[in-house]
């Protein structure tokens, strides 16, 4: 009997413990795949932002082209995350050491603060391109926009958007109104816009992005380039005068009805459409909207009544208009574990061809040299592209050097700042309390 | 049968595996969480230990003591209504459509099994404003009121996201409550209506009492489910204008997510872990007074 009994317990152990045992393995064990798990990537795994295709399908046109040797000695394999989820997925790749070849990472995250350059898991570009002889085809000044607003050269240029105001040629010459030389004129134009029933501004309120780009060039333009590192740097705070200005000078322009009705909840389709149908006037946006503006089936003004002036100045300003705000598109940085010299194949093939590849397909300016030819460019698309080749000075967007709290809020609160229901100074205060403890 | 459960070795060779799958997948996180609130950091960074910084900074932080007021207000409000509306579409199907009620339940019930994100995207247009009004605007403006700009304010979001979850929540109370309902015997409350008790009276004095544990299994189940609300005000306005509709549960999300600060996201998970579970006690406390008085 008691024979039978220790058979019977050992049996219930055995059973528990490899029960316990598989469980354990199972939820434990790390997908290597084609992630950077220690041995070398048998495919060129990118994962970019769902919002945005340009990046995976230029890669992939030039996969059958250009990259076809590359291709064929390293596959292409394209996935793709949600923009929102890009900090959450990076940090438990990372974390599982599977994170794919090349991939979009959270700005915060590539500085060489951040997660990500702090324990050295992505490459510099500069140092890499280099070694691969093909460190020319980087445009200085896309280069130099880069490290400004990660510290490094942890991200290619794939797209280099410039930003300024597009406007109705059309709507200006109806209304008898020249385009805008400072801010006084705008809100002045925007006045005469609103009544004439026109909208006078429109932007995707609901992103929070668009309204904090006018309170960031409102700081530069008055304060001058250097405006944001000086808060990076502890030299300033949001929270003087001159920050809560550049605030209440567009929350003003929020309670004066200037952005139309629903502004808050407005999507970036929303505001695109009121400005392609030519319901409003102007639009601060960057040359991503190029796509939209050279499509016929969405541009409904014709290309050839939009203009595209910068964001005008301040009067008194230190800063000035020929300082273009610039960005090199999302961070997409590539894995130090998974570089191997089919990655470096890669990295040279793109570096050569996709500046003139992308230009030609999709219409988009990149940071990448031109070294092919690129026929029928269209004319809204040169006036950009020449003013990115003759830019002297670039100065990065207001969350440009915050962390992701931070920006988050900055983004947020946005809506509550130009409905009235924050007043600018509380909305520059909590911004420096983010700040402050992040420290 | 006796012999088998009055076993220890069958007790363990029975329950073990449930109890080491519940242990491993809901105590070992649940604890791994209430650990993670003494450190700060995330997988990738490492974790640096705080002690009880992440408490003191959840006591300081304006964002969180506005995100749990709002949680509050919302599970106090959302709960009432919720059990008020299921209450008396109850008493409507037991008392006054009687046997013709299925139709009318199946209608009610209907929202329920619809998914949050369509339903909130649903009363994002009905209440849209600007150039692609809504229905409601539209309505406002046909009877010579203005529009209304219902997302610019925590107000007008809070009040959309309470009647789109009545709408959809309060069938399932209703058939919740029906249930209790229908329980009472028949001959209880036709000597009450032989006392002389009708109408309200019956209601107040008879029913009331009688449905009394399935209404505090009600409250309990929408107490909690309402302080943990998520998706509603993620779909409806991304917890906006700014904070003002965020709740704890999106608070903490985006702390860890997108702030990758798996411990203070911890911390605010703990509180509320904490909320809820003085909520039960509560209603369970005043549940035990209220029968004996009944």
């Amino acid at each position: 009997m008691s024979v039978a009994k220790t058979g019977r317990r050992g049996w219930a152990v055995r059973v528990t413990a490899a029960t316990g045992a598989a469980l354990l393995l199972a939820g434990c064990a790390s997908d290597n795949g084609s992630g950077s798990g220690g041995s070398a990537p048998d495919k060129f795994s990118l994962l970019t932002p769902a919002e945005n295709a340009i990046i995976r399908d230029e890669l992939t046109a030039l996969s059958k082209n250009q990259c076809a040797t590359a291709e064929k000695a390293l596959p292409l394999s394209s996935e793709t995350v949600a923009q929102s989820d890009v900090v959450q997925k990076i940090t438990l790749l990372a974390s599982q050491d599977a994170l794919p070849v090349m991939f979009v990472a959270g700005t915060a995250q590539v500085k060489p603060t951040g997660d990500l350059g702090k324990g050295k898991l992505i490459v510099d570009y500069e140092q890499t391109l280099k070694d691969l002889g093909v460190w020319d085809d980087i445009l200085p000044a896309a280069a130099s926009t880069v490290k400004s607003a990660y510290g490094s050269m942890a991200s290619l240029p794939f797209q280099y958007n410039i930003e300024g105001v597009f406007y109705n040629k059309k709507i200006f010459a109806d209304n008898g109104v020249q385009p805008p030389q400072t801010w006084d004129d705008l809100v002045a134009a925007a006045q005469k816009f609103k009544g004439a029933g026109v909208v006078p501004i429109t932007e995707a309120g609901s992103q929070g992005w668009p309204i904090t780009r006018l309170i960031g060039m409102y700081i530069f333009r008055s304060l001058g380039p250097d405006a944001m590192t000086a808060i990076q740097k502890g030299e300033a705070k949001l929270t003087d005068p001159q920050y809560v200005a550049a605030a209440k000078a567009v929350a003003d322009l929020g309670t004066a009805g200037m952005f139309g009705e629903g502004i808050t909840s407005r999507t970036t389709d929303a505001a695109n459409a009121q400005f392609l149908n030519g319901q409003a006037a102007m639009m601060y946006n960057g040359s991503w909207f190029l796509a939209n503006l050279n499509d016929p089936k969405q541009n409904k003004i014709g290309a050839e009544n939009v203009g595209f002036i910068p964001f005008p100045n301040v009067a008194g300003g230190k800063g000035d208009s020929s300082q273009w705000p610039a960005n090199a598109g999302a961070a997409t940085a590539l894995a130090t574990k998974s570089y191997t010299p089919k990655v470096g194949d890669w990295l040279k093939c793109v570096a050569e061809n996709y500046g003139s590849s992308v230009l030609q397909n999709q219409g988009v300016i990149s940071g990448f040299r031109t070294n092919q030819q690129v026929s029928n460019v269209p004319p809204l698309t040169s006036q950009l592209q020449e003013i990115v080749s003759e830019a002297s000075q670039t100065v990065l967007w207001f969350e440009a050097l915050m962390d992701a709290k931070t920006t988050s809020d900055a983004q947020t609160n946005a809506a509550l700042l130009l409905t009235g229901k924050m007043a600018p100074d509380k909305y520059m205060s909590t911004l420096q309390a983010d700040l402050d403890q992040a420290r | 049968m006796q012999s088998v459960l009055g076993d220890k070795k069958a007790i363990l060779i029975l329950l073990g595996p449930a109890l080491l799958v519940y242990t491993l997948v809901k105590l070992v996180p649940v604890f791994w969480s209430l650990g993670l609130t003494f450190y700060t950091g995330n997988p990738l960074s490492g974790f640096d230990f705080v002690g009880l910084d992440n408490f003191s900074r959840f006591a300081e932080d304006p964002q969180a003591r506005s995100a749990l007021w709002f949680t509050l207000k919302y599970a106090f409000v959302l709960s009432a209504g919720q059990i008020v509306l299921g209450y008396a579409l109850a008493l409507l199907y037991v008392f006054v459509l009687r046997r013709a009620s299925t139709f009318v339940r199946t209608v009610v019930f209907f929202p329920t099994v619809l998914p949050t994100v369509a339903v909130a995207l649903l009363f994002n247009s009905l209440f849209a404003t600007g150039q692609r009004d809504g229905p409601v605007n539209s309505g406002l403006e046909s009877v010579g009121l203005s529009a209304v700009d219902w997302f610019s304010t925590g107000t007008g979001t809070f009040v959309v996201a309470i009647v789109m979850e009545l709408w959809r929540s309060m069938g399932f109370y209703a058939v919740l409550l029906y249930a209790g309902l229908v329980d009472i015997p028949e001959e209880t409350l036709e000597s009450a209506r032989l006392e002389g008790a009708t109408g309200w009276r019956l209601v107040r004095h008879v029913v009331l009492p009688l449905s009394l544990p399935v209404l505090l299994s009600s409250v309990i189940f929408s107490v909690n489910n309402t302080l943990k609300v998520f998706d509603t005000l993620l779909a409806l306005n991304n917890g906006g204008p700014g904070g003002e509709t965020t709740p704890l549960t999106l608070y903490m999300y985006r702390t860890v997510f997108n702030y990758a600060d798996y411990g203070y996201g911890s911390t605010i998970a703990f509180v509320l872990t904490v909320m809820c579970l003085l909520v039960t006690l509560m209603v369970f406390r005043s549940a035990r007074r209220d029968i004996t008085r009944a």
